[in-house]
């Protein structure tokens, strides 16, 4: 008897968390993918009649956004990972006894509300801003110079938001790489290079890894940055959900192209995955 | 210094002509700045090791044996002094440059290769042949056991077996020295003493340089050809293990190696070279080779197992000293006696058990201990 309890006891313990996955998580998944099937409108009221045809109906009337998001997402996740790889080896390697201190800095904006700091890029960016008015009366730019509402405006504030969330698990990767067997690759005759790219930047793997899925989803599906960034040629699929849902009141269609988002990043994560996440790569490192 | 040359004329002579030492150290400081103060961890270190010599550091736990070893391997820059090996300064030389290979205390594999990339890793940056790198990579892992277990990776192996991933690492490289920093302190006592035999053999295999970190004195006995005793910064002494066993240098190595008695006192008189220093009423004891004179302080050091325990006074030009036995602990092949000397001082004696039993003393027995004068040892102090 106290047998059978103490190895329910992990389970037990876990009871919490896994109702929390079921209210929070599950219970609205499905009734997503329900509504995602329904027909009608807010005033009639929405019937569910397996109408798998609004799934390609959101997908052929959206599928610009959908790509273009795709495309943001991707390319400001590898700027991220360009400009964080190095922030977090240097915290890991020079930070010395200031590391607290530097991974403090990297999560100060935080304490500022994320819409609010996206406002406050807008600020700046705007075309008679603080940044470009005075260098425009001084001659230093064209008139018509401008970065609001342009690609760069919107992927530049991606980066700039989620760029934490890409340097810290590469930097507790780094900082878990054993400094002896960095030593034991430069005893070995490795130059500085060769013991980054055959033993540090392996070992940091699983760091990349977890941050490009961390970033690479929520700035895919961030509405926040295209709408107070961009124009109306850089709208994402995530601003058109929220449309759909909060302006037109058209649940089935916003639900529909939630799950044709949520299913592209799915197979993009799983391929990813395969081909990063696996020993594969490690073993091509090795050589 | 003067026992450092005589290792070296005695590598010397034994090959039959003068040689280069594998690695030189030349007035070696290193100092750490700690919490804005200097430390020196190694306080002025000079030595010279032989090609092919089995040669160990031993010392306590934060003696600077690693700290020298570093410095050898090139992690560590020294703060003065010069570093060579085979006569050619590399004070300034990083260690991907250095001819000589480290075995880490934690074996510092790399967990994310197989055993075979782990070893393949020196050839590989050295851009040997890919078919010469299969022959020797194969090859040392014959040597050291591992044949059919290349794929596997760190994780999957035991301590031992890493171990021994490790030490393939660096000697597939034919490297001109090997450091290994207590490469078997993370072992149990079996598999160490093992590995012990083990790592002799292999070196008599490959011939190689073989410096060896280690606190463990019988480790270091057992496998050395020399020794250097190690002691807050310094090497206390350097000669061969039964010179070091036999007759330790100072107080620190007397101590450190083995169990050793310490009797201290004044020569009395010198007799037909040997001095005699009197202890107690009846006691004598006799130095060989003591540079001492009448009058002059001594200590003296006599090994716990060269001490003969009897009841009558002994008779002849030998050390003989009285006391009581205060404890008898039987430890199998032999009894450990602690017995107390009329001023105080508590002497170790072990006896091999003999089949005879009756000549053991017991406890509280009033006896004499009796010393030929060539195992008592004058240390400078
Ligand atoms: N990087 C360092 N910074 C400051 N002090 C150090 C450093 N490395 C070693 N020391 C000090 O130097 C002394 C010798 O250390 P070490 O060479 O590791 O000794 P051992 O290997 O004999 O145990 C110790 O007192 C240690 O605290
Ligand atoms: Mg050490």
């Amino acid at each position: 008897m106290r047998k059978v309890r103490a190895a329910a006891a992990p389970y037990l313990l876990a009871l919490p968390a896994w109702i929390w996955f079921a209210i929070f998580f599950v219970v609205p998944i499905a009734a997503m993918a329900s509504v995602s099937l329904t027909t009608g409108n807010l005033l009639e009221g929405f019937q569910q009649t397996f109408s798998f045809s609004n799934y390609a109906k959101a997908v052929g009337q959206y599928h610009t956004q959908l790509i273009r998001s795709l495309i943001y997402g991707g390319i400001a996740t590898l700027i991220m990972l360009v400009l964080a790889y190095p922030m977090a080896y240097w915290i890991a390697f020079k930070g010395g006894r200031r590391k607290s201190m530097y991974l403090f800095l990297l999560l100060l904006p935080f304490f500022v509300s994320f819409v609010l700091r996206t406002i406050s890029w807008g600020f700046l960016l705007a075309d008679d801003g603080i940044l470009f008015g005075p260098l425009k009366s001084a001659g230093l730019l064209p008139g018509d110079f401008h970065v609001l509402a342009t690609d760069v405006a919107v992927i530049g504030g991606l980066v700039y938001n989620f760029l934490p969330f890409m340097v810290l698990p590469i930097y507790v990767a780094l900082e878990r790489v054993d400094p002896r067997v960095v030593e034991a690759a430069y005893d070995l005759y490795a130059s500085r290079w060769a013991a980054f790219r055959k033993v540090v930047l392996p070992l940091s793997l699983p760091g990349v890894f977890a941050g490009v899925l961390m970033t690479f989803v929520p700035a895919t599906a961030d509405p926040v940055n295209a709408r107070i960034l961009g124009g109306t040629g850089n709208t994402m699929i995530g601003n058109i959900i929220q449309t759909e849902y909060l302006t037109n009141n058209d649940y089935p269609t916003a639900s529909a192209l939630s799950f044709t988002l949520m299913a592209v990043l799915l197979v993009g994560i799983f391929v990813y995955a395969r081909s990063l996440g696996t020993e594969n790569v490690l073993e091509a490192a090795a050589r | 210094m003067t026992e450092i040359q005589a290792g070296t004329e005695a590598a010397a002579a034994a090959s039959g002509a003068p040689q280069v030492p594998a690695i030189e150290l030349d007035g070696v400081v290193k100092e750490y700045l700690a919490h804005g103060e200097v430390v020196q961890a190694v306080k002025g270190v000079t030595l010279a090791i032989a090609e092919g010599e089995f040669f160990s550091l031993l010392g306590p736990s934060g003696c600077g044996k690693t700290t020298t070893m570093r410095m050898v391997a090139g992690f560590e820059e020294p703060t003065r002094g010069v570093v060579r090996l085979l006569g050619q300064d590399v004070t300034n030389v990083p260690p991907n440059k250095r001819d000589v290979n480290m075995v880490f205390q934690s074996y510092a594999l790399f967990p994310h290769m197989s055993v075979w990339e782990n070893v393949a890793f020196g050839l590989r940056r050295r851009k040997v042949a890919e078919a010469e790198i299969r022959r020797r990579v194969g090859e040392m892992l014959e040597i050291v056991d591992l044949g059919g277990r290349e794929k596997r990776r760190p994780r999957e192996m035991s301590g031992g077996q890493q171990q021994r991933v490790a030490l393939a690492r660096a000697l597939v490289n034919r490297p001109r020295a090997l450091l290994l920093d207590e490469p078997l302190g993370a072992l149990d006592l079996k598999l160490r003493q093992a590995m012990q035999i083990e790592l002799k053999r292999i070196q008599r295999e490959v011939g190689i340089t073989f410096v060896y970190v280690t606190h463990d004195q019988s480790e270091a006995l057992t496998m050395s050809d020399r020794i250097a005793v190690m002691n807050d910064g310094l090497v206390e002494q350097l000669a061969a293990p039964r010179e070091i066993y036999e007759r330790p240098a100072t107080a620190f190595v007397a101590g450190f190696i083995g169990t050793s008695n310490l009797l201290s006192g004044a020569v009395d008189r010198v007799e037909s070279g040997c001095a005699v220093l009197k202890l107690g009423e009846h006691g004598r004891v006799l130095v060989a080779e003591a540079s001492q004179r009448a009058g002059d302080p001594i200590s003296v050091t006599v090994r716990p197992e060269k001490i003969t325990i009897s009841t009558e006074e002994p008779s002849g030009d030998i050390s003989a000293v009285r006391g009581t036995v205060s404890e008898v602990v039987y430890l199998g092949l032999y009894n450990s006696y602690a017995v107390r000397l009329a001023d105080g001082a508590e002497v170790t004696v072990f006896q091999q058990n003999a089949l005879d039993s009756s000549s053991t003393a017991e406890r509280g027995d009033a006896v004499w201990l009796s010393w030929q004068p060539h195992h008592s040892y004058a240390i400078g102090s």
